[in-house]
């Protein structure tokens, strides 16, 4: 009996470290200076990836390497970040090769999947999410929203857990959003560092988001 | 030579390709001055048969790399109700009627339609009323739709991460 009490005491004081943490995390606000750096772009699949590299084309040359995630299935996407990356490159011929890798991970959740196979695939591409996120250190996630992007912050956020990094993310969420957030922006609404909102009717219901206007 | 592009997206729509190339609508497009209309069909099963003569052109095709050089040529659009198609349509300043689809209502997509549609920026209806709202809408009274700003993300950005200029 005795055990089992100091078990679960313990089990209770490391949760509560790990949540201590977790707040410590996303509450640290410290500006770093700096003069580049690295960024991972979640892209997801369809719509998803016309909208975030259309956020990608005002962004400045600082913010490079610039890595990629696309779902593993997901070709048109990949095909889409090569013509946007090589477009850029042609704009701006001062820049020598454009730095950025494309990587690929399982969809984290097909349309129509079950509840509880969504379940288990995120915890798959969990597994896969966090030695990718830890291999990239980025300074910056930048997403908005396909299911993908769920494993990836959670992983980059263990980077900052762990004390490893501290990585910025940023979650932009999609434009045809207009009252309702997303799965992705609600799970990600509580462990982003910044939750831009492109309506303001969302706005008004989480008064925590950022909303600058239509940005897409 | 004006032109209608009705596009359906990377799935299906069968009710408003056959809806737009019933005869009843063909007749109503003639009336209001077009003489060309273009359908991209996705994967659709309803594949209607192309034909050209002296005063009117049907042409049909699944996908293209880019709906682009189509979107520019055209003078009206009809189109699902998907973001994409949306967003691209009235960014090139082209009339836009949306389709819903009723047999997709939950269908998240239509909440940017929907807010469009109280925005003034697109009309707004289902394939039973297309033909109806073909015939008594007043183009001129869309509202034209402002360009985003991806400007004003950057510059936030660049703040929030400490970026040096």
């Amino acid at each position: 009996m005795a055990s089992v009490l100091i078990l679960a005491a313990a089990g209770a004081a490391v949760a509560a470290l790990l949540a201590l943490r977790l707040w410590v995390v996303l509450h640290s606000r410290v500006l770093v200076p700096r003069q580049s750096l690295s960024l991972l772009v979640v892209a997801g699949s369809g719509g998803h990836t016309t909208e975030i590299l259309r956020l990608l084309e005002n962004l400045s040359n600082a913010y490079s390497p610039r890595h990629y995630i696309i779902a593993d299935t997901d070709e048109m996407s990949a095909h889409k970040i090569n013509s946007f990356e090589l477009n850029r490159a042609d704009r701006d011929p001062s820049t020598m090769l454009p730095e950025y890798y494309i990587h690929r991970i399982p969809r984290s959740r097909e349309v129509q999947q079950s509840w509880l196979s969504t379940v288990l695939t995120t915890l798959y591409s969990m597994w896969l999410s966090f030695p990718l996120t830890h291999r990239v250190k980025p300074d910056l996630v930048l997403c908005n929203g396909p299911g993908t992007c769920v494993p990836i912050c959670i992983s980059a956020l263990l980077l900052g857990i762990l004390g490893i990094k501290k990585v910025i993310i940023v979650y932009v969420e999609s434009i045809c959003r207009v009252e309702h957030l997303s799965l992705s922006g609600k799970i990600l609404f509580h462990l982003s560092d910044y939750f831009i909102v492109q309506w303001p009717a969302l706005k008004e219901k989480y008064p925590k988001s950022v909303y600058l206007g239509r940005i897409v | 030579m004006k032109c209608v592009l009705v596009t359906v997206g990377t799935t299906s729509f069968d009710d408003l390709i056959a809806c737009v190339s019933a005869h009843d609508t063909l007749q109503i497009i003639k009336g209001l001055g077009y003489s060309r209309l273009v359908l991209q069909i996705g994967r659709g099963k309803v594949v209607p048969e192309p034909f050209s003569t002296e005063s009117f052109a049907l042409d049909v095709y699944r996908y293209k790399d880019s709906l682009e050089e189509d979107l520019q040529k055209a003078d009206l659009v009809i189109s699902h109700a998907g973001a994409g198609s949306c967003l691209e349509t009235l960014e090139k300043r082209k009339p836009l009627v949306v389709v819903v689809n009723e047999k997709l209502m939950n269908n998240h997509q239509l909440e940017l339609a929907k807010q469009l549609y109280k925005d003034g920026h697109l009309f707004y209806c289902t394939c039973s009323t297309l033909p109806g709202l073909l015939q008594s809408m007043d183009l001129s009274t869309l509202k034209c739709f402002p360009p985003g700003q991806p400007e004003k993300f950057s510059a936030f950005l660049d703040k929030v991460v400490g970026l040096q200029k």
